[in-house]
């Protein structure tokens, strides 16, 4: 497996250019690939850029987007703009914690069914509050509607 | 997407076809926008009708979604909001039975239909009847992956006088026009394309700033989203002016509807000859690339955008130099936001004058602003700037609901402020916002009411700008993490009168110290509830009561 993190980021950076603006591109291709980027990857990226592995994790731990550790089979993004937090999406929140078995952070369930993140702002305010799972977004989200929306994803 | 579904028993007449649009945009996927999709294919198959379905952007009226709008030749074009899939066949059924009973409104009054009588247009909506429609013009009405759409539409004539003109003529239109950014700063257009032009340099680049990251801000997504030939069409218009061959969009990765129809819409300008070399055989040349953000709010600053897309942190730089003449690898960039980009198609379809004919004295034009939160209809209008306030979120946004008390508005997001009662009338526009404590942002505002504590929103906003702040600049890597923990113990009820205090001097300090703007502005929630809710901070403190009840103090029993 790792040499297949390896092997998967060298043709990734092949494909890009080893030039440094490509960097959060080939992040972007290597978390699309593999649901995270694993540390073989980073590695394999500092070798083929020239850049120092320090820096690379470093773009990699400052963008939201990016994981460093595996996700579940379905990520569970809680939106957390203006409008979604004066219409209850901290309730929601803590609700699909205390479903799913995980702590405060973005954590993924022991399962492995669900990983859950909160995000800044989906722009879908007029439908506050509002979460997505994978590519469906949910607006007018009701505490009660949970175990519904949850049970569609296995 | 067109999909057209052609049955041999027609309801309506053999050579007649409904269409059927369908507002597809973000706000109505959220509403379950697909379902009602699915639903209609299987409902006009059953029903053996000729139709032709159309997903469309959103038309602003979020509060009406699922949006559905059905139209045959001769009749008016219906629009029925809150649809779903259970309700489609007996709205179509009506429908081509020829009434338009159950619709919300009728586009046009042709007086052929039952109830057309007792149904308003849409443009005399409520919501609508207040706006003037430029830049959302398009919206809801054509279809977003269609170039031919926004060509019959008036699209790409702007261009075409563009690229007949010297750059310098095409400067001084947008100056004569006023235009100022949409983004939030206000700064002139005309300044930024002028400063960037005269710069210097074998290779020059603009940047349409499509990150939108101000929670409650959702134009920007719905422009690019419903009608983003238009912003394309602004980017040309930008690189011809500056001298620039090379152009990128920088899209938020949390909007992929936005990302993936920019990037259609650029696939299909270069097969028309939009974009490429030599375009429209005017000798000029532009190519564009789409960028996806990969999210980080400091990205909203130039500096930090231009980082972010030269593949490293995302972290603001001390200006001057400013992009514009040290930008993006260090070649002049001009960098403008999609609404502004947006505008600039309108300024010559329309003409500078008649462009400036709206607006306020310092700020012509018009500007999207959205509405949510507390608010009965929620959605994105287009209003003059300078609108006041009290129209946007009572006349349009309808207020706040049933037995709630209207406590402030939310302008700006993070940089922004909350304004109470007294300043309904304040009118939109740059300078009247930023004398009133908050600012313009790029123009979201949540209403809030009697249900929402001050010091909740407060504490709300420095989570968001603690975790966002890059960490170059210590007073904002470390003032927002103090603010932070002030504010949690206030909302905890273990706050001391001498916090009050401590958070106007930390502010005073970021206000002043801080690198960029997100630090400087990352006080502006705190200062202004304190200005104006100076009270509720004092029941907290002093008294151990959250009057909106939203704050975990632990109530004493007595």
């Amino acid at each position: 497996m790792s040499q297949d993190f390896r092997s998967v980021a060298s043709e990734i950076v092949s494909k890009h250019g080893e030039s440094r603006s490509s960097l959060i591109l080939v992040l972007q291709e290597i978390q699309s690939k593999f649901n995270h980027i694993p540390f073989e990857s980073m590695l394999e990226v500092s070798e083929r850029m020239g850049v120092p592995l320090s820096d690379i994790y470093g773009v990699a731990t400052f963008y939201h987007q990016f994981r460093l550790k595996p996700q579940g089979r379905h990520l569970i993004s809680v939106c957390m703009g203006t409008a979604c937090h004066v219409k209850g999406s901290q309730a929601i929140h803590g609700l699909l914690r205390e479903r799913l078995g995980v702590g405060l952070d973005e954590e993924t369930s022991p399962d492995g069914r669900f990983t859950l993140q909160k995000v800044r702002c989906m722009g879908a305010c007029g439908l506050a509050p509002v979460l997505k799972i994978d590519g469906d977004i949910y607006g007018k989200v009701k505490p009660e509607d949970l175990d519904a929306i949850l049970q569609k994803y296995s | 997407m067109i999909e057209v579904v052609k049955l041999d028993k027609g309801i309506v007449s053999d050579s007649e076809e409904i269409n059927v649009r369908i507002g597809m945009g973000t706000c109505g996927l959220a509403a379950g926008a697909d379902k009602v999709f699915e639903g209609l294919k299987e409902c006009v198959k059953k029903m053996g009708v000729k139709a032709k379905l159309l997903p469309v952007g959103c038309s602003g009226t979020c509060y009406l979604e699922p949006q559905v709008e059905l139209s045959r030749p001769g009749y008016p074009s219906a629009v029925y909001g809150n649809v779903n899939a259970a309700s489609l066949p007996s709205i179509l059924e009506s429908y081509i039975s020829g009434s338009v009973e159950g619709a919300v409104a009728i586009r046009e009054r042709i007086g052929v239909m039952k109830g057309e009588q007792n149904l308003p247009l849409f443009d005399e909506l409520d919501f609508n009847k207040h706006q003037v429609r430029r830049v959302t013009i398009n919206c809801g009405k054509i279809d977003p992956e269609s170039i031919d759409d926004y060509i019959a539409a008036g699209g790409f004539a702007g261009l075409r006088k563009v690229l007949n003109m010297k750059p310098e003529e095409v400067i001084d239109v947008v100056k004569a026009s006023g235009l100022r950014g949409r983004g939030g700063a206000g700064f002139p257009t005309y300044l930024k394309w002028l400063i960037c032009r005269q710069a210097v340099s074998d290779r020059k680049f603009v940047v349409c700033n499509a990150d939108e990251g101000d929670p409650g801000a959702f134009m920007n997504r719905m422009e690019a989203e419903s009608d983003p030939f238009r912003v394309v069409e602004g980017l040309i218009t930008a690189g011809y002016a500056i001298g620039a061959h090379e152009g990128f969009f920088f899209v938020r990765a949390e909007k992929p509807l936005m990302a993936s129809r920019l990037r259609k819409a650029v696939e299909e300008a270069k097969k028309r000859g939009f974009l490429g070399d030599n375009i429209l055989g005017s000798g000029f040349s532009f190519d564009v690339q789409v960028i996806l953000s990969a999210g980080a709010f400091v990205c909203g600053e130039e500096t930090a955008m231009i980082a972010a897309i030269e593949g490293r942190r995302a972290m603001p730089r001390q200006r001057p130099p400013f992009p514009a003449t040290k930008g993006l690898w260090d070649y002049p960039t001009n960098i403008n936001n999609v609404e502004t980009l947006a505008q600039v198609p309108v300024i010559f379809q329309l003409g500078p004058e008649k462009f400036a004919e709206v607006g306020s004295d310092r700020s012509k034009g018009t500007k999207v602003f959205c509405i949510a939160g507390k608010v009965r209809r929620t959605g994105a209008a287009e209003v003059p700037i300078g609108t006041p306030i009290r129209k946007l979120v009572f006349d349009v946004g309808g207020g706040v609901f049933e037995g709630r008390r209207f406590k402030a508005v939310q302008t700006g997001g993070p940089p922004g402020g909350c304004l109470p009662e007294k300043f309904l009338d304040l009118p939109l526009d740059y300078e009247s916002l930023q004398a009133a404590g908050s600012i313009m942002g790029s123009g979201g505002l949540i209403v809030l009411d009697d249900e929402v504590c001050v010091v909740d929103i407060a504490k709300y906003f420095l989570t968001f700008t603690s975790a966002e702040s890059c960490g170059k600049c210590a007073p904002c890597r470390v003032g927002t993490k103090a603010m932070l923990s002030i504010l949690t113990r206030i909302s905890e009820g273990k706050g001391e009168m001498g916090d009050l205090d401590k958070l106007r001097k930390l502010a005073e300090a970021m206000r002043d110290t801080s690198l960029c703007a997100l630090g400087q502005g990352a006080p502006n929630p705190v200062i202004t509830t304190l200005r104006y809710f100076e009270d509720e901070y004092v029941a907290h403190v002093r008294d151990k009561v959250c009057p909106a009840g939203v704050c975990p103090i632990e109530r004493k029993v007595k």
